[in-house]
């Protein structure tokens, strides 16, 4: 069960998320939104990649570091390194999508005065 | 032969490296920067003709980055280009060629234009590396290149309230869609360990964290293609974008369609001709086929409606997308029988043909622009007197796009029609329906932009200058060759698509012979 909770903590993050998009009003709101589906997304990477070594939890992925009876006994105790790397990635690439809706809300603010969704509706239905 | 080996990393590495060169660049002047991008653009369409003629002889080709000898198989960054991949660059090269060629006097009067070409040649990287890449993880990493510099660019008339909410509406759907893509690449990792697409296609179980990575992915990708029920973004950014952005935009949209081709025929290919999961695929099926009748009504009836010359159009783009995924889901109903390979040249024909029909149209819609300063149709009339070519040019965009005879329209549109009778006549009429529609659509525009009396403030328009007539005309040559030897086109261009698509074996073996 305990092994469960981060993928428990995924799924409702991705939902709060998906919830705030979907019904929040106010612009700043969705985006933080979208920015909690993008720390779901990559707990969940992160949570993949993570190995359990008895008590300790895992082993630092690196060959020539690690402790003997790790490499001895259970080499799979050790934490898968490309989740993390994925992770990295999707860590950076989210700051520019971030960067990016900030300033177009800020763009936004300058033309409507508004941050609320119900009044920003200039474009034709 | 070395030199065809770089070919796919060389197609994406001039575009990235020519982006980030192009505001050194502009400090010269501005006729440096727009021959320097319109360079880089036909260097790199160079290079995909040459490697177009070498996949389609030879197969498949890959291209592993890094140390060739280093002993770690599933996390090598590779690409690999087969048929589909060069038949989708070839549309994306065109398009990009075109656009940048038309922006040279569209775009003249704006300022910020060394931000302009970056971008532009950031999002040509970014689909292109959509379209090669082996690999799913860089696919989400090229999505989210194509997603950030689309949505840059649609908001390039930053001083409309109008662009900036349709540029925000753009990034809220992409980002949704390419965090739901990470997941499924998530998915696909801990069960297989593998993020390269062929090797999840060998291992994959059908099961039921497979179901909903298909169901993630193929949500996330339809919404960016276009597909009905999440197609409300397109007619906003369609028609707030500078035109030659929306030009370019198309080929972005179809790199998304390129991901759902991939997807469904590449990755889950063997589970679907599988005799075990046909019941469960058979909905998904089903599925596609009910979602594009339903994005061809949509389009056609939204598009009835419109005032807005750039919206109208994008909402014809809307339906069009719709034709594209019922060929291809005919195609997925019936693929081992004959009309279900009828129905698949027919849908992977129309993605080319509906880039060049409504990218036409748009290009139109901008030139009209341009010389009138008007986007709304009530405020047009009479223009066919001094805007000969264009007029001419709009005719064959008309014809083409509702798909008939000598065009190139009519001959995708045909095989789709063909394919889906014998599948479900109900389907075809429906469709044939909305393709008489949608002309009934285009006559009315016609009608009331270049024909009527002469309005008073239109006096003294001007035809559009010559770098916006060599780009629309370069694509009506395109349209009448098409039309005219369909033929050629289908045995030379589409049949290669189509056999990559059908038989995903040979690009499974390609990269487990090279990998493992």
């Amino acid at each position: 069960m305990i092994f469960n909770i981060p993928f428990i903590a995924v799924v409702a993050m991705i939902f709060i998320g998906l919830y705030a998009v979907l019904f929040k009003r106010n612009l700043v709101k969705m985006v933080i939104g979208i920015i909690i589906i993008e720390s779901g997304v990559n707990l969940f990477l992160i949570t993949l990649g993570y190995r359990w070594f008895g008590e300790n939890g895992g082993v630092v992925p690196i060959f020539t570091n690690a402790p003997s009876e790790a490499i001895n006994n259970a080499p799979e105790s050790m934490v898968l390194p490309v989740p993390q790397a994925l992770t990295l990635t999707s860590i950076v690439i989210g700051v520019a999508v971030l960067a990016l809706m900030l300033s177009l809300v800020m763009h936004i603010y300058k033309q409507y005065g508004t941050l609320d969704v119900r009044k920003i509706r200039r474009l034709k239905e | 032969m070395n030199f065809l080996e770089f070919t796919p990393a060389l197609i994406v590495a001039i575009p990235l490296f020519g982006a980030f060169l192009t505001p050194i660049i502009s400090k010269i002047n501005e006729k440096a920067r727009n021959i320097f991008a319109i360079l880089i653009l036909l260097i790199t369409s160079c290079l995909v003709f040459i490697l177009t003629q070498d996949v389609f002889a030879n197969g498949p080709r890959t291209y592993i980055f890094g140390d060739s000898n280093l002993a770690l198989p599933v996390v090598r960054i590779l690409f690999e280009v087969d048929g589909l991949s060069m038949f989708m660059a070839i549309i994306s090269i065109t398009l990009a060629l075109l656009g940048v060629i038309y922006s040279w006097s569209f775009m003249k009067e704006n300022d910020g234009l060394d931000k302009y070409y970056t971008l532009v040649l950031l999002l040509v990287a970014g689909m292109l590396g959509m379209e090669f890449t082996g690999d799913l993880f860089n696919f989400f990493v090229f999505l989210e290149i194509s997603c950030i510099t689309s949505c840059a660019l649609i908001a390039f008339y930053i001083n409309k309230g109008e662009s900036l909410e349709a540029a925000f509406k753009y990034i809220v759907i992409s980002a949704i869609g390419a965090l739901f893509v990470l997941f499924a690449v998530g998915l696909f990792y801990a069960q297989y360990n593998a993020l390269n697409m062929a090797t999840i296609a060998s291992v994959l179980q059908f099961g039921f964290l497979d179901k909903i990575a298909l169901i993630l992915l193929i949500a996330a990708l339809g919404m960016k293609a276009g597909l009905a029920p999440m197609h409300m973004w397109l007619p906003d950014s369609y028609g707030e974008a500078p035109t030659s952005v929306t030009f370019i935009l198309i080929a972005a949209t179809q790199a998304s369609l390129y991901g759902v081709l991939r997807i469904l025929f590449t990755i889950y290919g063997n589970a679907f001709t599988n005799i075990e999961f046909v019941f469960s695929s058979a909905i998904i099926h089903w599925f596609i086929i009910g979602l594009a009748l339903i994005t061809i009504l949509i389009g056609v009836l939204m598009a009835l409606i419109q005032t807005d010359f750039k919206r109208l159009i994008a909402f014809a783009a809307v339906a069009e997308i719709g034709y594209i995924f019922l060929g291809i889901g005919v195609g997925l109903t019936s693929l081992g029988v004959g009309y279900g390979k009828t129905a698949l040249e027919g849908g992977v024909f129309h993605i080319m043909n509906d880039a060049f029909d409504i990218g036409l149209l748009f290009l139109i819609a901008g030139a009209v622009y341009y010389a009138t300063k008007e986007t709304s149709l009530n405020k047009m009339g009479g223009l066919a007197r001094n805007m000969k070519y264009t007029a001419v040019f709009f005719i064959v965009g008309l014809l083409a796009v509702s798909g008939l005879p000598p065009f190139n329209g009519f001959v995708s549109k045909l095989l789709i029609y063909e394919s889906t009778y014998q599948l479900n006549p109900i389907i075809a009429i429906i469709a044939i329906l909305a393709s008489i529609l949608l002309l009934a659509i285009f006559v009315k525009v016609f009608y009331s932009v270049f024909m009527g009396p002469e309005l008073p403030n239109l006096k003294d328009v001007k035809e559009v200058p010559k770098s916006m007539l060599v780009a629309m005309g370069a694509i009506v040559v395109i349209i009448i060759i098409f039309g005219l030897f369909p033929n050629l086109i289908i045995n030379n261009i589409v049949q290669p698509a189509t056999n990559a698509l059908v038989n995903s074996s040979s690009y499974i073996s390609k990269v487990l012979s090279v990998v493992v």
